[in-house]
């Protein structure tokens, strides 16, 4: 089914996503990815505050390349998010609704989705060129001096993502697959 | 004997990782048009859709076709009549990566240090693998690496007793392990003999070779056709959300090895299999 929902995101519209949905995505999301996961989780560690605020929020785990002139970000496509399952878990359990990458993520990460509700998009890995067009202003807002991995916040319009886990515990990377698997 | 400048070298890595970066080999464009038309799931059609648009998009805008521009993998096959001058041979690779990266507004994503992790903030080093064979001419071929892929490759160092299944078998748990992580429809590229190293260089050579060309040895031709219809079986398909195209191609690279071992190793490659290759 396709949606169009705003970002941050609504508690209901979270519950309401189903995998397999395919979804255009409206508003403001953030950008972060190894490092600056690193970084907050020692933040959260040492008892400081996070910055940025988790309430209903999407984290998108991509580095961008520079910007040309006169663009408002370079190519933009997903990174692998189970490099972040380490640090999603606790993120989620602080108010975290959203995350898009692309790539399997752990149990851990699955169980959290359902205990708060939240939901994991893809979007197409190696489409950045495509996916910036989507991508109306950027602004880098922490941990700048990890240049592409420092924390971006993204003005995205009819961003297209595909919903992979949701918060009924469903996994499209493993129903989708089993569906055209012949051996 | 010739002579050759190195700035020659600079200058064509130059403009090699900024092409590399934003168009894709004429064989790689012709397998992504074939697999819409094959594709068997709607999903996987309009993920494939997707990726053309993409390099539409990318060369016309000049935006890389994926944010990960990668670690830049040289190949220089040297030919021993060859005298370079001008310099190191090795500043000049990285001087023509450095200047690409920045002056094609590509991501700079190498750390220095693997465990310390600061960026050198220029895309170097890269990776250089050397050849010297006959004549006075110089191959070069720039294959900008992307590591969601590259983390999902693999070595198995197999006894000789489990024999092509056990190949065989090795290079299909890599694609399925991948699954989704290595960004769909891929590449396999394959080492299979040599040493431990050998066989890694082996497979990572295998991605630049066109992937409409197959092996010239006749079991290993088989090998990768049968290949490429198993993994195509798997359902993985394209974006990993299900589908007939898994893999693009399979290209198998072999060489002897000792009586005791058979080394293989299963390089993986997304969709945007770069390479750029120039002869100087």
């Amino acid at each position: 089914m396709d949606r169009h929902i705003t970002v941050p995101l609504k508690r209901e519209d979270a519950l309401s996503l189903r995998a397999g949905d395919y979804v255009y995505l409206t508003g403001t999301i953030y950008t972060a990815r190894d490092a600056a996961h690193k970084r907050m989780a020692e933040a959260l560690e040492a008892g400081n505050p996070l910055p940025i605020a988790l309430e209903n929020n999407v984290i998108y785990y991509m580095g961008p390349s520079p910007a040309r002139e006169g663009r408002p970000i370079g190519s933009a496509g997903p990174t692998t998010a189970s490099r972040m399952d380490k640090y999603a878990p606790a993120l989620l359990d602080l108010g975290l609704k959203g995350m898009i990458g692309k790539g399997k993520r752990s149990q851990a990460v699955k169980e959290a989705i359902v205990r708060n509700g939240a939901v994991y998009f893809a979007a197409v890995g190696g489409a950045g060129a495509l996916l910036s067009r989507s991508i109306q202003a950027a602004e880098a807002i922490a941990y700048e001096d990890l240049g592409t991995e420092a924390i971006r916040r993204l003005e995205i319009k009819d961003f297209p993502v595909i919903v992979v886990l949701d918060s009924q515990g469903n996994d499209l990377y493993q129903s989708a697959v089993a569906q055209y698997r012949e051996e | 004997m010739r002579i050759l400048d190195v700035g020659e070298i600079t200058r064509n890595i130059k403009e090699m990782c900024i092409e590399a970066n934003h168009f894709l080999t004429e064989d790689m464009r012709a397998a992504m048009e074939t697999a819409v038309k094959q594709e068997k799931a709607p999903l996987g059609r309009q993920v494939l859709e997707q990726l053309q648009e993409n390099l539409r998009i990318a060369g016309e805008d000049m935006i890389p076709i994926c944010q990960d521009t990668g670690m830049a993998v040289v190949f220089l096959e040297i030919g021993q009549d060859v005298h370079f001058q001008g310099g190191s041979l090795e500043e000049a690779v990285n001087e023509g990566v450095r200047q690409g990266y920045a002056e094609g507004y590509l991501r700079k994503s190498v750390v220095k240090d693997p465990i310390y992790r600061e960026n050198t903030k220029d895309n170097t080093p890269a990776v250089i693998h050397y050849e010297i064979g006959p004549g006075d001419q110089v191959t070069v071929t720039v294959a900008p690496k992307g590591f969601g892929s590259e983390n999902m490759s693999r070595i198995f160092m197999l006894k000789p007793a489990d024999g092509i299944e056990g190949v065989k078998e090795a290079i299909l748990t890599s694609v399925r392990d991948a699954g989704p992580n290595a960004c769909p429809p891929m590449v396999v590229g394959v080492g299979i003999g040599g040493t431990f190293e050998k066989c890694a260089l082996l497979a990572k050579k295998a991605l630049t070779r066109p992937v409409d060309q197959r092996s010239p040895i006749p079991y290993v031709k088989a090998l990768e056709e049968e290949l490429l219809q198993r993994i195509n079986r798997s359902g993985i398909g394209p974006g990993g959300l299900g589908g007939s195209t898994t893999a693009l191609a399979v290209n198998i690279n072999t060489y002897p090895t000792h009586i005791a071992g058979l080394p293989v190793a299963v390089n993986i490659c997304c969709h945007v299999n770069r390479h750029a290759v120039r002869t100087l």
